[in-house]
């Protein structure tokens, strides 16, 4: 018997009676007792989210974003003793809570807070030497052969949602009137120092970045970059990215020639 | 798998063991982190939860480095779950390995409660029957623990609601079992000692001189919230969320007079406070500490 069951089952499920074989002194009714042990556990994880997804929160308000938040609380409570770790699945589940389908942008919010939150704890990693570059740059002829790789910080959004402008105006960097949710929008996020940063950016540079982020050549994401964005602009990306600390390692792909 | 510790005394300490300074500290904060390293507030130590800091990188651990240059440090757990009826997570227990490896801090405790069941982590502190069955539980957990980390772990009586009508021994003995067994140190938080005997209508005074109290290696100090339950009797919560209550400052000041000066942290994880305020507290209890007799540790330094 593992009476540990029947409470954790009774903690995630308000219609479940309290577990058998616990008492109060006084001989009152421990449903009363038990219930501080459920509040806890839902309002301390409904809290952890509310810290991570707080935009969310201010687009649907703090009564609706807790309900959601507690109904995804019982149904994907924490596998991890690590709370910075839950949270992953919460923009899933808000794509999917019929309640807020009127927010269709929503999910995309709370997938770039989560790349937020991921970034803030994402591994250390120094920028690539300044002169490491230059060096490889001396060497046009191979210079499409080289591979990058991306600070583990480094994530991206391409949504259909304008999710940079939504989040920008929720930091009072410009007014939400202005902004149009349902003009498509690509986010970078990374980790600058010790500070995130959230910038738009264009297809073809999420295109860019993501070719490189898969480990395919320079030459490889420039010319699937340039595909999908005429505008595309290799040293104007290059050089975002580079003054960002963003690229940590460059080294040469010898089995794939220029392309 | 027992590990070579004092039993019974805690004067045969190996002189190498770390120990926090006989100070009063504060829990350290994300949004304190560049005042604590401009200000140098006067505390004596900083604790903080061990679970925090099990990410990758990023400014947590870049702070943590610094301020632990200048401050001794104690790592609190909080999701080790050593009273789940399963067995520990042991890659749980190796990040924290590495995490104490990495800051070597001067203490580092755990909780008598249990927080997960299967793969699940419910995120609070919860109580356990006292019973024998439990008892080997927990002591096999704690010998483990203290094993891998290869260091004395402070155990932390629990703030509890409710009572087992299974139990079998009252809870400060199940403790000074668990102490006398495993030879760890007892980590006496107050707040809870007071909250569990309103909650559970113990005698405070009774609970704290039945506990193992030559063991404590630190004292916690905590605000609560106040509720009724279902007759109408006081049920005291431990939110950790409001300024240490009178009730149990008293208390706090009893032990003192009992095991002298010994490590005192004020807890606070909601409701956080401007840092001054933090340090304020913290300096009420360094003027009770600066009153009380040495630490009887001190007789054997």
């Amino acid at each position: 018997m593992n009476s540990q069951e029947d409470f954790v089952a009774a903690l995630l499920d308000p219609q479940r009676d309290c577990p058998p074989q616990l008492k109060a002194w006084n001989g009152s009714d421990p449903a009363a007792r038990f219930a501080v042990y459920r509040n806890n556990v839902l309002s301390s994880l409904v809290d952890a989210l509310a810290v991570s997804f707080p935009v969310v929160q201010q687009l649907v308000g703090e009564e609706f974003f807790r309900a959601m938040a507690a109904v995804h609380v019982r149904q994907s409570p924490p596998r991890s003793r690590i709370l910075a770790d839950y949270g992953a699945g919460f923009p899933g589940f808000v794509e999917g809570f019929p309640p807020a389908a009127s927010l269709p942008y929503l999910a995309d919010v709370a997938r770039l807070e989560w790349l937020r939150i991921r970034a803030y704890h994402a591994a250390d990693a120094a920028p690539l030497a300044s002169d490491a570059l230059a060096a490889a740059l001396v060497a046009p002829e191979t210079l499409g052969a080289l591979l990058f790789q991306l600070h583990p910080a480094l994530g991206l959004l391409d949504s259909a949602f304008a999710v940079v402008s939504l989040w920008a105006a929720h930091q009072g960097a410009l007014a939400i009137a202005g902004v149009d949710p349902y003009q498509a929008q690509c986010a970078l996020v990374l980790r600058n120092g010790l500070e995130v940063e959230v910038l738009g950016i264009r297809p073809g540079d999420a295109r860019f970045i993501q070719a490189l982020q898969q480990g395919l050549t320079l030459g490889r994401a420039t010319q699937q970059a340039s595909a999908l964005d005429a505008g595309f602009e290799l040293g104007a990306c290059l050089a975002h990215l580079l003054r960002a600390g963003a690229i940590t390692h460059l080294a040469y792909d010898s089995e794939r020639p220029l392309p | 798998m027992m590990i070579a510790l004092p039993v019974h005394d805690a004067n045969s300490a190996p002189a190498s063991r770390p120990r926090l300074p006989e100070r009063a500290g504060i829990g350290l904060r994300s949004q304190h982190y560049q005042q604590v390293l401009d200000a140098n507030p006067a505390v004596g130590f900083f604790e903080v939860h061990a679970e925090n800091y099990l990410v990758a990188g990023g400014p947590f651990h870049h702070y943590l480095g610094l301020i632990r240059e200048r401050y001794p440090l104690s790592i609190h757990g909080v999701g080790l779950s050593i009273g789940a009826q399963q067995p520990l997570d042991t890659e749980h227990l190796q990040r924290l390995a590495v995490l104490l490896e990495r800051y070597q801090p001067q203490a580092f405790s755990e909780h008598l409660a249990w927080s997960s069941h299967g793969e699940l982590f419910l995120n609070d502190l919860l109580p356990l029957a006292y019973d024998s069955a439990t008892l080997e539980r927990v002591c096999e957990h704690v010998d483990q623990v203290q094993t891998r980390l290869q260091r004395q772990m402070l155990l932390e009586n629990p703030a509890t609601y409710l009572e087992f009508t299974g139990s079998t021994m009252d809870e400060a003995a199940f403790i000074g079992e668990v102490v006398r067994r495993t030879g760890c140190g007892l980590l006496l938080d107050v707040n809870n000692a007071y909250v569990s005997s309103v909650n559970q209508h113990w005698d405070a005074q009774a609970y704290l001189h039945a506990l193992p109290l030559a063991a404590v290696g630190e004292i916690h100090l905590a605000g609560f919230a106040e509720d009724r339950d279902a007759a109408g009797a006081r049920l005291l919560i431990d939110n950790h969320g409001a300024p240490v209550d009178e009730a149990v400052w008293r208390l706090y000041a009893e032990v003192l007079q009992l095991i002298g000066a010994t490590p005192t942290l004020l807890e606070r994880d909601n409701h956080i406070p401007p840092l001054d305020l933090l340090v304020q507290e913290a300096q009420r209890a360094q003027r009770l500490l600066d009153a009380s007799r040495p630490a009887r540790q001190q007789a054997s330094a």
